[in-house]
């Protein structure tokens, strides 16, 4: 199982790196980082949505705690960025530690779990828009210094790479975690939350580790988006966008897999980016919301069609194309 | 005596506007109810209904109370469309893939008005827009005393339908024993679609009481969800006169938190409200204890 998991890491790892060699446009680069990004966010709702079945509305408010602590830390304490990102990281773990235990204490399930992560966010959002310690409604600058002592590069593509690290150390952390005790659990709870109680998993710390540690990975990408665009406000880093985006992506790339929220964030994404440009110019100029309209459309067709995810449309292709290689196609 | 008639017009302003958000939680109880899951794309329809409203007034000259005796059947048609041909045949049956289709409706709807109309926010002009009604020292905008009593005809027509005809009858079957309903001869897909249906309906009408006094963006649905979903989790999901009750205490609390609070920090103690009903009692105050 991890032989097989750990290779394809490596070689995807490789190929993503290697993309900015290649490609020297600033443009394809933005988006590539941006879109890692979201896959980081992405794959830290997959270790809770997609492994532990808990669906949450709600990410933003860890995406955001990061991101505000990875800001915050440097512009009102003088924190080193990167001092400041396993900082973030923990206070976004934290964060997701309360709202769990909140939640899941009261044993809130499906819908009900899926609202009051939502709701979590929103207070958080108008917090963080009403408060001056986050510089409000104005949001906050983080100063630009170009060194590499601040997190903030010459060359581009060293944050790049930074972010490609971080991604590389999720997927690992993913692959391990489906094959321990801890993902069997996890699984288990996801698929019969009374049977796996009645079997003797502790359904209540199960669900509280998954939602800490999902947490801390979705932080990370909050605290690297502060980091790459310098700028935050509250409808950025609490806005229900990332919710939306880290939920889709592993939905759509496949839920419960190592790769299904890269592969989904990047097709994705880029599906947006094409739309945009392509319906964009059909109707002359910009159309405001046209990518959302489409990643809507896409988690419709997703939850219709391919419920298991590009991966699970691609696995059931290959299983296909097999037994008519051998020349025993079943009727 | 200045204090009291503040708190005492706040008061009132809350309840009237409260018994329209009854009345946008109504749609979402009664789809609860039926079929025990929640219409993520609730809000999104309630924009897509005040926009409506806004067309037929900009663009044709037509009142909103006028307005009222087309946009109904037409949203209820349109929710029923949605349910049978789009919720229904994606979902599968499955509870989170209702939640993820709803949403996915939720983005589009809202992301289409916004390609549509753009960000701007726009209201209508209404001849009566600043009627008042004076009450003693109160004095109550005539819309919003005039949404409060239709509110209440509405929810009372309602519980009419349900009470008394042969389709409320078959949407409180399937909501009791979907299965037992079905082997029954009513047709289940049917009662689902009409219960959207209905629940659209609510809508329109809450768009036509709304407008004369409220403002339309692409995103407004946002701030109306999560009132109407605090709204319901406080009287209890599937409960009417919940819902009703939910209304009128929200309404209230809204009014008074913007009064103490200021506008921007008075949304905070809806959400505040709906965190804390869902911790501490997720039957809601008039549901039965879970």
């Amino acid at each position: 199982m991890t032989g097989s998991v750990r290779l394809p890491i490596l070689l995807a790892v490789i190929v993503l790196a290697l993309l900015p060699l290649g490609a020297t446009s600033n443009t394809l680069l933005n988006f590539m980082t941006f879109a890692l990004i979201v896959a980081l966010a992405a794959q830290g709702w997959n270790l809770l949505g997609g492994y532990g079945g808990q669906f949450s509305f709600g990410h933003a408010a860890f995406f955001g705690t990061g991101a505000y602590a990875m800001g915050l830390l440097q512009v009102r304490f003088g924190l080193n960025p990167w001092a400041a990102m396993p900082v973030a990281m923990l206070l976004g773990a934290a964060v997701g530690w309360a709202i769990g235990f909140l939640a899941f204490r009261a044993r809130l399930r499906g819908a009900y779990f899926a609202l009051v992560t939502l709701a979590f966010a929103e207070v958080f959002r108008i917090l963080a828009n009403a408060w001056a310690f986050t510089g409000a409604a104005a949001g906050l600058l983080v100063p630009l210094r170009l060194q590499a002592a601040n997190m903030q590069f010459e060359d581009k593509r060293l944050f790049y790479w930074l972010v490609l690290a971080f991604v590389a150390s999720a997927l690992v952390l993913t692959a391990e975690l489906a094959r321990s005790r801890f993902g069997a659990r996890l699984v288990a709870l996801r698929e019969n939350e009374d049977a796996a109680r009645a079997l003797g998993v502790d359904t209540l710390r199960v669900k509280l580790a998954a939602i800490t540690l999902s947490a801390g990975v979705t932080a990370a990408a909050g605290g690297l988006y502060a980091q790459k665009s310098l700028y935050l406000d509250a409808a950025i880093a609490y806005g229900p966008w990332i919710s939306v985006d880290a939920l889709l992506a592993p939905i759509v790339g496949g839920l419960g897999t190592v790769f299904g929220p890269l592969i989904g964030a990047l097709a994705l994404l880029g599906l947006g980016e094409i739309s945009k440009m392509a319906l964009g110019n059909l109707f002359g100029g910009a159309l405001p919301g046209i990518d959302l309209i489409v990643f809507g459309i896409l988690l419709i067709l997703a939850v219709a069609f391919a419920p298991r995810g590009l991966l699970g449309l691609f696995d059931g292709l290959v299983r296909r194309a097999k037994p008519a290689q051998g020349g025993e196609a079943t009727p | 005596m200045l204090q009291i008639d503040i708190l005492l017009s706040a008061l009132a302003n809350g309840l009237m506007t409260g018994a329209v958000y009854a009345l946008i939680a109504l749609g979402l109880t009664l789809v609860y109810g039926v079929l025990h899951v929640i219409n993520f794309a609730h809000g999104a329809t309630l924009t897509a209904a005040m926009f409506a409203v806004w067309a037929a007034h900009d663009g044709l000259g037509i009142d909103p109370y006028v307005a009222i005796l087309f946009l109904t059947p037409l949203f209820f048609a349109l929710g029923y469309a949605l349910q049978r041909f789009v919720i229904g045949p994606a979902s599968h049956g499955s509870d989170s893939n209702i939640l993820l289709v709803t949403l996915g409706l939720s983005i589009v709807i809202e992301n289409a008005l916004l390609a549509a109309f753009r960000s701007d926010t726009r209201s209508i002009d209404v001849p009566y827009g600043f009627s008042v009604i004076e009450l003693g020292n109160l004095f109550l905008p005539l819309p919003k005393v005039i949404a409060f009593f239709a509110s209440f005809l509405v929810a009372a027509l309602l519980w009419g339908l349900m009470a008394h005809t042969d389709i409320g009858k078959a949407i409180r079957a399937v909501s009791r024993e979907k299965t037992g309903a079905a082997l029954s001869g009513i047709p289940v897909e049917h009662v689902y679609a009409v219960t959207f249906g209905l629940g659209a309906a609510c809508l329109a009408v809450a768009a036509c009481l709304l407008m004369p006094t409220f403002l339309v963006n692409p995103r407004v649905g946002n701030a109306f969800v999560l009132v109407a979903f605090t709204i319901v989790v406080l009287g209890g999901m599937g409960s009417v006169p919940g819902a009703l009750i939910g209304g009128l205490i929200i309404g209230v609390v809204e009014s008074l938190s913007g009064l103490y609070f200021g506008e921007s920090l008075g949304q905070i103690g809806i959400f505040l409200i709906f965190i804390l009903v869902l911790l501490v009692r997720p039957a809601g105050l008039f549901g039965a204890r879970a």
